[in-house]
Parts: structure tokens; C-alpha cells; sequence
């Protein structure tokens, strides 16, 4: 009980001791999975939409291939960016490989098909005369998606939430495609594990507290959007 | 109920025809429609009455003719300039998750009328439905009736050319559904609007219709031309409804 009890006292000493480096890799996981979550909300709403409302030769094979996405491994997204980004590879010249802009893509793979097929689902469960009667109030296609996901932003950001979750706390694509270099591509998660590895638990408990708290900061941010106007029985 | 003789059809329909996977789901042979006309589809459920609806309306594509204000409508470009000149009210109220108001105000701001006027022209409809207490109310908060009122106002909040109601009535109770009928007649009446109305309910037709089609569901499968009944009183008095005189002289 000791070890663990020392371990959280040293971790929260470290917290509001002002351990510039521990910040420092709290930021850096942020900016990664909020660049890649931002992207793949751009991406996967819009294609989550052009499923759920349209008809087109192979639409079961991509909502398959999207509903396998979201249960993706990450190691195998980290295996695939490699590949993509090593040095041989098709995109090996960006030399991107060990670099944070690796882990963001890496990390796009991972949200997108999560926003993708949530949203798809959301907007499927809006009955067709809905989309009439939007469309025949008069609005184009931009106006009617746009108040379609009005219609669905309870979903729309539970999907977010899910997506984020998704690749903060994912380690194994931004290990392989980061490669947890100290001051460079060390995330929370990558931090976390190596810390725990070498022994040095209080390090280790104190990135995992920040994780956490970013982890539910940013939930109930989204949360508080998501239940407004919510009626109370 | 009707305007005058001279006055332009608004909307123009010539052998317009719904077909999907090579089945003619509706048929409509030559109709005109003026301002002030409440033209009535009265027909059986499954009778491609809503179908013709929506194809009139710009919703549906259709072969053949279709013309508002002496234009033809044969692009989406033209249909959704024609949904921007009408407005459809359907069976059930379809409001979108926003206070009455808003929803009231959603077609006006769709056809990019100002803040102000679209609140202005909301508050006069949802006046006119007699529902401005309930502005505040969202959907969930509504009951059907409430709810079909907000639905109706929000049609007649853009001053619609035509508008279109496919059994706006038929989820309604029966006294709820009486005051509606004679509301909206009046409504009507002092507008002059031109009105399409999708019914199932021959007494609902006789009691709204200036001038009614009879839809057969037989005859719109096989996509032979309905037949139109000239009054009422052909309606009241049919020696056989498929063979109505077909007159489109104003009743």
C-alpha cells in the first residue's frame, strides 16, 4: 500500500510543483488528438452524411468497412501509417515518420471512422419526411445538411466525444508512428507507459492524473453543449 | 372562393408522370391552377396522390410538362425555386427541434429573408393560427393539433404562390379537424391563395375543394389520366366516377 500511496503523493508533489516537462507532454498529446479530432469531424461528417442520404452501388460494403474502422486496433493503424510514411514508402518523402504530424494522422485513421459512422447512423434515424419538409421549406443542399445536424447534435457530439476518447488514450499508434521520442513525440499515453516500465510509478500516476482530467474536461465541455436545452421532466 | 377569370395560372402540370424502376407511380394529364383555386386530389391511400404532390411541388422529379408562373420547372436548379416560391404542409407537422418561433420563422430565413422581417411575418402567422402564446414552446412541449398549427403557420409565414397539404388534417381529432377546416378556408378565402390539398376524406374534399380530382389507385398504376370532376355536385351525384365529365372550366 505504501508504493501506492507514495507514489500518489510524489505524483500530485509533481502536479503543483511545476514540472515544466510533465505540462509539456499534457500539451502536446492535446494539440495532437485536437488537430486530428478536427479533422476528422471535417471529414467524417460530411462523409457520414453522403452515406446516410444517399443510394449508391456498394453503400452496405462502406458502412461495413466503416463500422470495422471504428473497432480498428490502433497498433494496426500504427502498422499502416508506418507504411505508409517510412522511408521507401508512398509518402516517405514528407519524412514525416517520428514526427507529431505522423501521430496525427495516425490518429485521423483512428477518429474518423468513429465520427464517419455515428454520424451516418444519426442522420439515418431521421425520418424521410423530415428531409422533405426541410426540403420543402426551401433549402438547398448545404441549408438542409446544415439543419440536419442541428436536428442530430446530441449524436453528432456524443460521436465526437467517442472520437476523442478514442485517440487520447490510445498508445500504440502514436508509439510506433511517434516513436516516444523525449521532448519531440512523447504523448501522455507513451509517457505513461515508459514511466511505468523504468519504475518511476509517481511520474507515471501523475501523467495518468492529467489524462484524466483532460480526458473528462474535455467530455464535460462537450456535455454541458450537448444537454442544453435538454427538457426536464 | 375563386379569383378572377382572367387572372394567369399559377401553376401549369401537362402529362406529368412520377415513374421510378420503370413503374408509373403517378399520372396527372393537364391541370391548371389559379390563384385563389383550392384544387382538391382526393383518392384511396396508395393512389399516388402524395407522389403527384411532391411532384407538383418540386420535391420529386417528373417526366413531363410542369410550369409555375410561365416557366417551366424541368431542372433541380427550377424545383428548388419553385419550393422557395410554396410551401407543403404534410400529415404530420415535422417541426424541427427549436421553439415554435423559430420553427415558424425556419422558411422565411431558408429564402434568406432579414432577421426582422422573419420574425415579424412569424409573430403575424403563428397570430393568424392563433398559437403566438405557444411561440415559446418546443415540439415536445406541443400537442398534434398545437403542433399541426405551427406546421400550418410556418407554410403561410412565407405567403407561399401555391401551397401544398397532403392530408394536413387526417392525424387530427374530428373537432379539432372541423375548426381547422373552416380556419384555413378563411384563410384562404381572403388571401386568394392558390391550394393543393391531398385528401383520403371525400367529405373533407366536398367541404374544401372548388374543384376536385378523383384519383383511382388502378388507373395511376397503369398511368391512364384520373378524372376530373367539374363540382361537387358531380361528386354528390356520380352515375359512375370514372367517368365523370372531364371539364376544366372554373366551377
Amino acid at each position: 500500500m505504501d508504493l501506492i500511496w507514495n507514489g500518489i503523493v510524489e505524483a500530485l508533489r509533481l502536479l503543483f510543483g511545476g514540472d515544466g516537462s510533465i505540462y509539456e507532454i499534457a500539451w502536446r498529446s492535446l494539440w495532437i488528438s485536437g488537430v486530428a479530432l478536427v479533422i476528422a469531424v471535417a471529414m467524417g461528417v460530411p462523409l457520414g452524411a453522403a452515406v446516410a442520404l444517399n443510394e449508391f452501388g456498394g453503400r452496405r460494403v462502406v458502412v461495413a468497412a466503416t463500422n470495422t474502422g471504428m473497432a480498428a486496433p490502433p497498433v494496426v493503424v500504427g502498422l499502416l501509417v508506418s507504411l505508409f510514411l517510412t522511408r521507401n514508402g508512398p509518402l516517405g518523402d514528407l519524412r514525416w515518420l517520428y514526427t507529431p504530424w505522423a501521430m496525427v494522422i495516425a490518429q485521423v485513421v483512428i477518429a474518423l471512422p468513429i465520427v464517419m459512422g455515428l454520424s451516418q447512423a444519426a442522420l439515418q434515424q431521421i425520418d424521410v419526411g423530415m428531409r422533405q419538409q426541410i426540403a420543402a421549406l426551401g433549402a438547398g443542399h448545404l441549408q438542409g445538411f446544415v439543419l440536419l445536424l442541428r436536428e442530430i447534435r446530441v449524436s453528432l457530439l456524443a460521436a465526437v466525444m467517442a472520437a476523442f476518447g478514442g485517440v487520447i488514450s490510445e498508445v500504440g499508434a502514436v508509439m510506433m508512428v511517434g516513436g516516444n521520442i523525449e521532448g519531440q513525440t512523447q504523448v501522455l499515453t507513451t509517457a505513461i507507459v515508459q514511466q511505468t516500465r523504468i519504475g518511476r510509478w509517481s511520474v507515471a500516476i501523475a501523467l495518468s492524473i492529467i489524462l484524466m482530467i483532460l480526458a473528462y474536461g474535455a467530455n464535460f465541455a462537450m456535455t454541458v453543449v450537448q444537454q442544453q436545452g435538454r427538457r426536464r421532466a | 372562393m375563386s379569383a378572377s377569370a382572367s387572372a394567369a395560372p399559377v401553376l401549369v402540370a401537362r402529362d406529368l408522370e412520377v415513374v421510378r424502376a420503370g413503374r408509373t407511380l403517378a399520372h396527372i394529364d393537364a391541370r391548371e391552377l389559379l390563384p385563389g383555386d383550392v384544387h382538391v386530389l382526393l383518392g384511396a391511400n396508395g393512389a399516388g396522390k402524395s407522389t403527384l404532390l411532391k411532384a407538383l411541388n418540386g420535391l420529386e422529379e417528373a417526366r413531363g410538362t410542369l410550369e409555375f408562373e410561365g416557366r417551366a420547372v424541368a431542372t433541380a436548379a427550377a424545383r428548388l425555386a419553385l419550393r422557395r416560391r410554396t410551401a407543403a404542409v404534410f400529415q404530420r407537422p415535422y417541426l424541427l427541434a427549436t421553439s415554435a418561433r423559430h420553427n415558424v420563422e425556419s422558411g422565411l430565413r431558408l429564402r434568406r429573408a432579414a432577421r426582422a422581417e422573419a420574425r415579424r411575418r412569424a409573430a403575424a402567422a403563428l397570430d393568424l393560427l392563433g398559437i403566438a402564446h405557444l411561440a415559446a414552446r418546443k415540439p415536445d412541449r406541443l400537442s398534434g393539433g398545437e403542433a399541426q398549427r405551427v406546421s400550418i403557420a410556418r407554410a403561410l409565414a412565407v405567403d407561399p404562390a401555391v401551397l401544398f397539404l397532403d392530408e394536413p388534417l387526417a392525424a387530427l381529432d374530428p373537432p379539432t379537424r372541423r375548426t381547422l377546416v373552416t380556419e384555413l378556408l378563411d384563410i384562404f378565402a381572403a388571401r386568394a391563395m392558390a391550394v393543393v390539398w391531398v385528401t383520403h376524406d371525400s367529405d373533407e374534399a366536398l367541404a374544401v375543394g372548388d374543384r376536385v380530382s378523383f384519383r383511382r389507385a388502378a388507373s395511376c398504376r397503369r398511368g391512364r389520366p384520373s378524372t376530373s370532376s367539374r363540382t361537387r355536385r358531380a361528386l354528390r351525384s356520380p352515375t359512375s366516377s370514372g367517368s365523370t365529365p372531364t371539364s376544366r372550366a372554373r366551377s
